[in-house]
């Protein structure tokens, strides 16, 4: 399973005569860092300067995931927690839309997106990112098996819903906030937005690293430090958030 | 007389559904709070994942290029998708394939790997857990498998199959429709130990041991049976959980198909019904025609939801 992810890690680190040799290996005789300083010299000489495309990434990864933790747990908690009209429906039609991913809804998602004037600004992806339904869908199976007692208790003790919200469940469930927050970053890092976003400047990341590749046989060794570079980031985020994502994960499931 | 009667019965009936709606509405307005914190969400939910959802279907029965107001055309995309559209058919019937072939595996063997490692010690399981998942997050890199199933003598696979003398000239795999394909399953099998996986690992781990004792008590006499009539049973919301994940990767395939064999590919070998949508609606912007696509793929996937929970219910019992 993991054998293409270490040949591609082999890849970018081998020096050009290599990865044309033929019968081709996997492992690197002459490992070289080679690759990755001619992709710094080829980003360097882009028209818009690599670090903003980095800007750019890092950015909505990090808003779109801090205001989907936030607008998903509110939402997450009272679905979870109160029995209200409507709340079971709501969260069915989300566990529905688990399934529209991508592509289906991006139509129409233009369509309202250039009527609402949110082409072309980052609006376009961090909205969109901050209603992911898998996040929702995750916390609030999480904070079921949050003891009711303890909010009742805090409602008798005269907490409002906020505080109760803020300062007792949000504290609860911080493996839940890794697992939201390891889905959005996944989804966010790896966006290239090429059918939301036009302005050369406020491309993403991986856009940038998608043009690179593009430049084919001459750009062979460029493009495995780049798979590698991309890759690297959700994968170390999980890496070190497992065992709370697991425990996430046991409360997963859909009960019918 | 009959009639007043029939009033009455009624004028109570609505009486009755007057005071539960009395009593819903009081309800709603005594948690309004629980309202105020779903607002954000569901305002946003709303507007990027159900308002889609409904345009879509209106704008599958229009021509609707995004520069003219779309034009109401009945059911004339649909016609021509399924009597016209011979592309579109193939799209059908490789995405079918696609998602008969990995939907299901995929899910067999996440469920099997996830089995196996459960027994293993805890740091063991935790480095397999990250072998097997990571494809699923890595992004891009099944670019990669451009570079493993490339056409010329450079290719891994075919320089490996030639060095053995299985054959002397390279294979086209991604450009010969022969092969495209196999290679596109091999891929996005590769890719498929999703979410789905991390549930039935956690599933695992979530069971009661005491369930097995009872059950070898009861005259569970072997693995087989102890997973068909105790581990399938308790992991049923876990089971639908990956289910569900499993039909939306294995319905959605789009980017590994344009990244590798190209877009379009040759003979449209490998064209899926996302990538077909893909084409009309950000390449040619027949944007009506791709709503009626996108349309007739919620409705596929909703009923294959719908099969595979009534499948399930069925599991161990």
């Amino acid at each position: 399973m993991a054998f293409p992810l270490i040949f591609a890690i082999g890849s970018a680190l081998k020096p050009l005569d290599e990865l044309f040799r033929f019968p081709p290996t996997i492992f690197p005789q002459h490992p070289t860092l080679d690759n990755f300083s001619d992709l710094i010299v080829t980003m360097g000489q882009s028209w818009v300067p690599f670090s903003r495309y980095l800007l750019n990434t890092v950015l909505i990864t990090f808003l779109g995931t801090f205001g989907h933790l936030i607008i998903a747990s509110m939402a997450a908690f009272v679905l979870a927690k109160y029995d209200f009209p409507g709340g079971r429906t709501f969260f069915n039609i989300v566990v529905t839309a688990l399934m529209f991913s991508g592509y289906v809804t991006g139509i129409p998602n233009y369509v309202i997106m250039s009527k609402l004037g949110m082409i072309d600004t980052y609006w376009s992806l961090l909205l969109p990112a901050f209603a992911a339904p898998i996040g929702l869908f995750m916390m609030k199976q999480f904070m079921e098996s949050l003891p009711t007692a303890l909010i009742e208790a805090a409602h008798i003790d005269g907490a409002g819903e906020f505080r109760i919200f803020w300062n007792i469940v949000m504290p609860n469930v911080k493996p839940a906030w890794l697992t939201v927050i390891i889905f959005s970053v996944q989804s966010l890092w790896n966006n290239s937005a090429a059918t939301v976003i036009y302005s050369e400047a406020k491309k993403t990341l991986v856009y940038a690293f998608q043009q690179i590749q593009a430049g084919g046989i001459a750009r062979t060794g460029q493009a495995a430090a780049v798979t590698v570079v991309v890759f690297s980031v959700p994968i170390l985020i999980f890496i070190l958030s497992q065992s709370q994502i697991l425990e996430t994960m046991a409360s997963s499931g859909i009960k019918d | 007389m009959s009639n007043t009667q029939s009033t009455s019965f009624s004028q109570r009936y609505f009486n009755m559904k007057m005071n539960k709606m009395r009593y819903g509405w009081d309800k709603a307005k005594r948690m309004k709070v629980c309202y105020l914190f779903l607002a954000p969400y569901a305002i946003l939910f709303f507007t990027f994942f159900i308002l889609p959802i409904c345009t879509s279907i209106y704008y599958g029965f229009t021509y609707y290029n995004i520069l003219e107001p779309a034009r109401f055309v009945g059911l004339q995309n649909y016609v021509n998708l399924v009597l016209q559209d011979e592309v579109f058919l193939t799209a059908v019937k490789n995405t079918f394939v696609i998602a008969v072939i990995t939907g299901p595996v995929g899910y067999i063997l996440s469920f099997l790997f996830a089995w196996f490692i459960n027994e293993l010690p805890k740091w063991l399981r935790a480095i397999a857990v990250v072998i097997f998942y990571a494809p699923s997050i890595a992004g891009n890199a099944y670019t990669i498998f451009g570079i493993i199933f490339r056409g010329d003598a450079y290719g891994y696979l075919n320089s490996i199959l030639m060095d053995f003398g299985f054959i002397d000239a390279p294979i086209l795999w991604l450009t010969n429709p022969a092969y495209i394909m196999p290679v596109l399953i091999v891929v996005i099998l590769w890719m498929s130990m999703g979410t789905g996986f991390l549930s039935f690992v956690a599933g695992f781990q979530g069971i009661d041991k005491s369930m097995y004792e009872a059950g070898y008590v009861d005259g569970v006499r072997n693995r087989w049976q102890e997973l068909y009539h105790i581990t399938l049973p308790s992991m049923k919301p876990m089971l639908l959980f990956g289910a569900v994940m499993s039909i939306t990767s294995a319905f959605n395939v789009c980017d590994v198909p344009r990244a590798l064999a190209g877009y379009p590919s040759t003979d449209y070998a490998a064209r899926t019904v996302v990538t077909h949508l893909f084409d009309y609606g950000f390449s040619r912007f027949e944007m009506g025609y791709a709503s009626a696509i996108a349309t007739l793929l919620f409705i596929v996937m909703i009923l294959s939801k719908k099969v595979i929970s009534a499948a399930l219910e069925r599991v161990g019992t």
